[in-house]
């Protein structure tokens, strides 16, 4: 993959981000929030394939640690929050 | 093929002496490996959009949350069957990442929730900075373009560091913690900042040729900064930092995704750096105040301008529980306009309680939400969904302010800034043209505070001695709960 190829793939995804995002409530801008917060773990694919010699290893395993926490936490806080929107009955 | 002789001739360059058609069949291996994992980050991607899509309205909304998940399932699952991934490593960090995930996410309260959002992306971050790094120190970079490679390393290494140590500030500063509580910054900070970030800079530009000492020095810099640009802001603009650093922790996966050859990792990054960017672009208009002046100036309160003396002398009605039971018997439309005070007094249970009982008397109550009514975009609407407060009875700004007029009671609860009146009246009020909740249009207005004091603007509210205001002064939850008792006994 080339550079322009990358670029192109990073710029439509922002307009797609802008155009979604957009018309997301005020009433679920914490969960949106959280929850995007947990797709940017989306680095633990990264740290996954990251690490090689044993500096590269232990900089693997910790991105590997954030990350995780970071995707699990975000899904689980959002879901928890989520679940606690209800319409009148 | 030219892929193949660019990596050889890298390898070459660097004086590994492998074998040839050895690197040759690897590579090869690796290509239909990698096919077959970018046709299952792609659907990652996709399901990433869609989880977001969902979040658009609250009935689709866990339906989203779920999408999203199941994308980041299907992404980390390829990556583990598709990629070189040693296993032992990946799972002890997976369980780790997974109990303190989970750990985090259920012990956390509603009320420390921009808390945890500053902690995820300081983690999000940071974990860009080490990827990075660890690709750095590989002697075979996995990108055909070192250039481009080395750019992006610096790139992830300087917005993830960053991230990283100014979410840590912001998560202590919101946790109210004795270190972070006061604005602190070094005289001339601006300077010191500035030549911290031209040299990161620069230093991102030298990567291109694919050092790994730079890599480390630029990422203490960056770290260090991250601190110096947090700590001189004021806690109550957190909400506009912490989008911010969401946007950043974003930008700094898509960098990332850049260093290592990754879609997924560009599609995700700059969804959440659009994200990100958005919430800051709403919070800065709903305080009428400008990116820039939030993370450079100082908020500094007025010194000019009435004095309480001049604003309060003679005109505040104080009321009682008693008699506000009294004026809210018979009324039609009642507005409940919530502040953080009251999330800080734990008051949103009763707040519902006495929503409940004004309902059962035929009356209609809505919430009216201003955008920085929380300390993060949406947040008082999380903290009034957690009371069973029904979100359609939540309104926003723009929505409610036009039907003021016709609401018997306005009851504030803990707010103040937001609905200063002063803001629409005095351009030269250091709140002047920020948006507000019109509750003065309001038949009645009851204010329930603790005292007179000031908001954080450090101006006195007119409202408080308009002719339809009424002061109950007291804590909101001790207040609020001798109003429910009046009521039932009305």
């Amino acid at each position: 993959m080339d550079i322009i190829t990358g670029l192109t793939i990073f710029v439509l995804a922002v307009f797609v981000g802008v155009e979604v995002i957009t018309k997301v409530p005020p009433t679920l801008h914490t969960p949106l929030m959280s929850g995007s917060n947990a797709i940017s773990g989306i680095t633990l694919v990264g740290a996954l394939l990251a690490g090689e010699g044993f500096l590269g290893g232990m900089l693997g395993f910790l991105a590997i640690v954030f990350a995780t926490t970071n995707v699990i936490g975000g899904f689980l806080v959002t879901h928890r929050m989520l679940a606690m929107f209800k319409k009148k009955k | 093929m030219f892929d193949i002789l660019l990596k050889q001739f890298v390898m070459a360059e660097q004086g590994l002496e492998k074998p040839v058609a050895k690197a040759a069949e690897k590579v090869a291996e690796v290509a239909s490996l990698s096919e077959f994992s970018n046709l299952g980050y792609l659907v990652a991607s996709v399901l990433f959009i869609m989880g977001i899509k969902g979040l658009t309205h609250p009935r689709t909304a866990v339906r989203g949350n779920l999408l999203g998940a199941a994308g980041m399932l299907i992404a980390v699952l390829v990556t583990l069957v598709g990629g070189q991934v040693s296993w032992p490593v990946a799972i002890a960090g997976i369980a780790v990442g997974t109990a303190a995930g989970t750990w985090f996410a259920n012990t956390v309260q509603m009320t420390q929730m921009p808390q945890l959002v500053a902690l995820f992306n300081g983690f999000g971050g940071i974990a860009s900075v080490l990827v990075a790094g660890a690709e750095v120190l590989r002697s075979a970079p996995t990108s055909g373009n070192i250039a481009v490679a080395g750019l992006a390393a610096g790139l992830a290494g300087l917005i993830g560091s960053v991230t990283f140590t100014g979410s840590l500030v912001a998560a202590g500063k919101l946790q109210e913690l004795s270190q972070f509580k006061k604005p602190f910054s070094l005289p001339g900070h601006q300077i010191i900042n500035a030549v911290l970030i031209a040299v990161t800079l620069i230093l991102c530009l030298n990567m291109m040729d694919g050092s790994a000492w730079e890599y480390f020095l630029l990422t203490t810099i960056a770290l260090v900064l991250g601190v110096f640009l947090v700590t001189p802001i004021g806690g109550a603009d957190m909400p506009v930092v912490i989008a911010l650093l969401n946007s950043y922790s974003g930008l700094a996966a898509s960098a990332a995704g850049f260093v290592i050859n990754n879609n997924v990792l560009i599609v995700a990054g700059a969804l959440v750096g659009a994200s990100g960017i958005i919430l800051t672009n709403i919070m800065c208009k709903a305080m009428n105040r400008s990116l820039l002046n939030v993370l450079f100036a100082k908020f500094e309160p007025s010194a000019d301008g009435p004095s309480d003396d001049e604003v309060y002398a003679g005109k505040i009605k104080s009321t009682s529980p008693e008699e506000v039971a009294m004026l809210l018997d018979g009324v039609q439309r009642v507005v409940v306009v919530p502040g953080y005070g009251l999330a800080v007094a734990q008051a949103q249970h009763i707040v519902r309680e006495m929503a409940t009982l004004l309902e059962s008397e035929g009356v209609t109550v809505e919430y009216a939400i201003h955008p920085v009514a929380g300390r993060m975009p949406g947040h008082m609407n999380v903290l009034l969904a957690e009371a069973d407060v029904p979100y359609d009875q939540l309104k926003e700004m723009d929505e409610i302010n036009p039907t003021f007029s016709q609401c018997d009671a306005a009851i504030v609860i803990g707010a103040n800034d937001v609905v200063n009146p002063v803001a629409n009246t005095d351009p030269s009020s250091p709140i002047a043209g920020m948006p507000i909740l019109n509750v003065g249009d309001a038949r009645t207005v009851i204010v329930v505070k603790r005292s007179l004091s000031p908001g954080f603007a450090g101006i006195p509210n007119p409202l408080f001695a308009a002719d339809n205001c009424l002061m109950l002064f007291g804590d909101a939850k001790q207040v609020l709960m001798e109003l429910v008792a009046a009521l039932k006994d009305r």
